[in-house]
């Protein structure tokens, strides 16, 4: 438009340009005049090529200008650009003589305006957190007592003192400070780095490795806080393996890093309070416990030693115990002496009397008198028996000479006898002729009688069950008797058999024996 | 008991620890023997912790990075 106003070119008067030359100087001229510009505008269209530049318009409510963001800048970008969105665009204007256009080259693009912003940052937040970025599983404990803090935040400003002053008021500790810028441009690239530098530390090495990290920031804008937002930040907070706190901002702020951090801060201040603990509060506490250590060791021993001295108080004492048997030993001691020589002189008595009878001359004297004693009655002995011979002779010779008349009387007397026996037996010869008749009426009768006899006799009585009691061929008939009797000799209807009576008579006397007394009284 | 060396317990983890021994005499409920091991353990303790709240040294350093990487560091005011 500027060009089209010149007045119509006058040959000879004004200069001729080529196509290119003109270009080449209107580029100049643009890019001279606007070199770094910014340019707040909506995302009109937007194309995305496979090439990864970006071609988009940015649009107010009557004019447009092209705009390209080459990849690299896009990568660098905090928002990914879309239509629609409010944007401030930083940028210088060239030209594109190709196609006489020209256009803004955005390099750095952030929202413009809260809503914008808020909503931005949402979507971000869900997609990192979709990632499991904020995954509460992540979240690593916070170390108790920290031996090195590493603080990544602005090494000027009050954040870092306040955090110095209430750490060497709680519990003074080495710190390590990672400067970084903690707004504007540079600060995501800076704080990620910081984060993942105090990682990449060596435990042991020369500079300490942090067993804490804090990433700290003063209040602010939002704008000003917007590096904790960004998605550097968030990966390297989430990727620590050290634990991290973070305090970016007043209470009331929240940056996406809060998310990603282990814990969350409210202020700079109270970041340094969840480091360390109170060293006093500890001191105190351990002096406390080491008063009670000292203390339940002393009455464990106290009850101990007072359990001991009750318990040997409950002991006897040995003295009391032993009193009563030395006193017997001390008694039977005294006794023994004179029991013993009155044991001693009272066997040596009886051996006296002993000794005195069995002297040699003693015995010798004894002998000879038992030898007198024996000689004498072995004299009697031979008077007696020549005695008894004598009058035994006679009686003999006495009955020899009674012998003879007497034989001669016998012989006179057997020959009278004979013959009237002779006689006699002549009578029974003729009665003996008689007999047979006789002897069959006789058998009859004796058969008549030996019934009667035997329905009287005590066989039959044994048949019925009665028994003979004998003791050494007697017949017992009573239980007196018995009783006193070695063996029994029982007899029954069909034998007899030997039976023992028991020792003592039963206290119970047996009922079969008086029950068969009378039966058997009645029989003899 | 879990007789992990003293030195290397934490300060967190030798004051539980320490907590444990004390209350398990308090308690009374050990023998005699034990109970002298114990206290001497409690002292070894006790000891530990306390050193370990002495080591209290307030240094605070800056980091001297290049290209993402500590490299040095400088003794910064802790003003």
């Amino acid at each position: 438009m500027l060009f089209e106003d010149d007045p119509p070119p006058r040959p000879g008067n004004s200069p001729e340009y080529t196509v290119s030359e003109l270009s080449g100087a209107v580029k100049r001229v643009i890019e001279g005049e606007f070199g770094l510009i910014r340019v707040r505008g909506e995302i009109g269209r937007v194309s995305r090529p496979a090439s990864g530049h970006l071609y988009f318009d940015l649009k107010d409510d009557r004019n447009v200008i092209a705009a390209i963001s080459w990849k690299g800048q896009v990568a660098r970008m905090a928002i990914r650009p879309e239509e629609g969105m409010e944007v401030v665009a930083t940028g210088k204007m060239t030209t594109f003589p190709g196609q006489s256009k020209y256009q803004l080259i955005v390099d750095d693009m952030v929202p413009a305006g809260a809503g914008a912003l808020m909503a931005m940052l949402e979507k971000r937040k869900a997609q990192l957190a979709s990632e499991g970025l904020f995954d509460p599983a992540r979240k690593k404990p916070i170390p108790y007592l920290p031996r090195v803090i590493g603080v990544v935040t602005s090494p000027s400003g009050a954040v870092i003192r306040d955090i110095l002053h209430r750490l060497s008021d709680r519990f003074p500790r080495h710190v390590l400070v990672w400067p970084v810028a903690v707004q504007g441009e540079k600060c995501p690239a800076e704080v990620a780095a910081a984060i993942r530098g105090f990682n990449a530390l060596e435990p042991g090495g020369k500079i300490p490795r942090p067993d804490l990290i804090i990433v700290a920031r003063g209040g602010g804008s939002m704008e000003d806080l917007w590096g904790f937002n960004e998605e550097v930040v968030v990966r390297a907070a989430a990727a620590s393996n050290i634990p991290l706190i973070s305090a970016v901002g007043h209470e009331t702020d929240t940056t996406l890093i809060d998310h990603a951090s282990d814990r969350r801060a409210p202020t700079p201040t109270a970041a340094a309070e969840m480091a360390v603990p109170v060293r006093a509060d500890l001191l105190a506490g351990l002096a406390d416990l080491n008063a009670r250590l000292a203390r339940s060791q002393r009455s464990l021993m106290d009850r101990r030693s007072q359990r001991l001295s009750d318990l040997s108080r409950a002991l006897p004492r040995l003295d009391a115990l032993l009193a009563t048997p030395r006193q017997r030993l001390d008694a039977a001691t005294q006794r023994l002496g004179s029991a013993l020589s009155l044991a001693a002189q009272k066997k040596r008595g009886l051996f006296a009397a002993l000794a005195s009878r069995h002297r040699p001359l003693a015995l010798l004297t004894l002998t000879a008198r038992k030898a007198e004693t024996l000689k004498a009655r072995a004299a009697t002995l031979d008077d007696r028996a020549t005695r008894r011979l004598e009058r035994a002779t006679a009686r003999l010779e006495l009955f020899a000479s009674r012998l003879a008349p007497a034989l001669t009387r016998l012989k006179g007397a057997a020959s009278r006898d004979i013959a009237r026996d002779r006689a006699r037996l002549a009578q029974a010869a003729d009665r003996l002729e008689a007999f047979p008749k006789t002897l069959a009426s006789l058998t009859l009768k004796l058969e008549a009688l030996d019934r009667t006899r035997q329905t009287l006799g005590h066989a039959e009585t044994l048949a019925r069950g009665f028994a003979i009691l004998r003791a050494d061929g007697q017949v017992v008939t009573s239980a007196k008797e018995a009783a006193k009797a070695q063996s029994l000799e029982i007899e029954l209807h069909d034998g007899s058999f030997t039976a023992i009576p028991s020792a003592a008579p039963a206290k119970k006397p047996r009922p079969a024996k008086p029950a068969d007394k009378p039966g058997q009284g009645s029989l003899f | 008991m879990t007789e992990k060396p003293i030195a290397d317990l934490s300060f967190e983890e030798a004051m539980a620890e320490l907590e444990r021994v004390v209350g398990a005499l308090e308690r009374g409920d050990v023998a005699l023997e034990a109970s002298i091991a114990l206290y001497e353990r409690g002292a070894a303790l006790k000891a530990h912790c306390a050193a370990k709240l002495a080591d209290a040294e307030a240094k605070v350093e800056l980091i001297r990075a290049a290209e993402g990487r500590a490299v040095g560091t400088t003794p910064m005011d802790a003003a």
